[in-house]
């Protein structure tokens, strides 16, 4: 499947999941900031995706809750250190994380679950 | 006036399907007010019906060790209204049951007619914060809403309820 025909899946997804329109998501479309998504929406895409592409997921594997449980080590003053950010890196590898590193506060970690996160999830998840 | 929006399990199948009936009477509280001279059933009711059916069906799927919430209502689609005198049948199958929730589709008919349809989504609870939020009890399956479950074909044995 190519990385267009996820997007239109994903897309159906989140436009059924969260009542937006069609035009709402792009792959940059932060699912929070820009979409409304809420905690309990995040489950109910989690579903969605899993009946839509036949695949299992884990919920903590594409959308992990409180990656750092307030460790003073991962977060100090607000942001995220720099050890907090090797462990982003590990926890979500298809999150773009260049953005972020260059003002990492820890209030915008949210803004990191992008449209384009689940498609790479996604696509890392079908057969070849 | 009791919450409780069922009248009669019809069918029930555990993990998969439930069937129940509501009587609609002249009598109930709401139709006085919804509208007066023009009683039609609030749809939000007739979902909450539809609500407790799945509900029910997704609770016994654990034999009610979960706690169930109704978290969303994704999608809702009404044809026409309810008026006192029908028989409402509601119908849900189970879309989705996993251990953090689950998924119920669901359709509301008068005889042949579509009355209402809709997918609801049911979040269990953490169990120890939903003790610490809640009590110990379970505020939905206790009491009268499982005691209709006994007046299912087939009757699905209930664990006794926590006092």
């Amino acid at each position: 499947m190519s990385q267009d025909e996820i997007f239109g899946k994903v897309k159906e997804v989140l436009v059924d999941a969260l009542s937006v329109d069609d035009d709402q998501v792009t792959l940059a479309s932060r699912l929070q900031a820009d979409l409304d998504a809420e905690s309990i929406d995040f489950l109910d895409i989690v579903f969605r995706l899993e009946r839509e592409f036949g695949i299992k997921i884990d919920r903590n594997e594409l959308f992990p809750e409180s990656v750092f449980q307030g460790d003073p080590e991962f977060v100090q003053d607000g942001k995220v250190t720099p050890k907090g950010l090797s462990e982003l890196r590990e926890r979500m590898p298809f999150a773009d994380l260049a953005t972020f590193e260059k003002n990492p506060k820890f209030d915008q970690i949210g803004d990191l679950f992008t449209v384009d996160l689940i498609v790479k999830y996604i696509a890392s998840k079908l057969p070849a | 006036m009791r919450w409780i929006w069922i009248d009669r399990f019809t069918a029930f199948e555990s993990g998969k399907s439930a069937t129940a009936v509501k009587c609609l009477s002249a009598a109930e509280d709401h139709f006085a007010d919804h509208f007066p001279g023009y009683p039609v059933m609030p749809a939000a009711l007739i979902l909450e019906g539809l609500a407790q059916t799945g509900g029910i069906l997704v609770g016994e799927a654990n034999q009610f060790r979960e706690k169930v919430v109704l978290a969303k209502i994704p999608v809702a689609k009404f044809h026409r209204e309810a008026t006192p005198g029908e028989v409402l049948t509601y119908q849900a199958d189970v879309i989705d049951l996993r251990p953090e929730g689950a998924v119920i589709r669901g359709k509301v008919t008068s005889g042949d007619d579509p009355i209402a349809e809709a997918e609801i989504f049911f979040a269990h609870l953490d169990q120890n914060r939903s003790a610490q939020v809640f009590g110990d009890h379970n505020f939905v399956f206790t009491g009268e809403l499982r005691h209709l479950l006994g007046t299912a074909p087939g009757r699905p044995q209930l664990p006794p309820p926590k006092s």
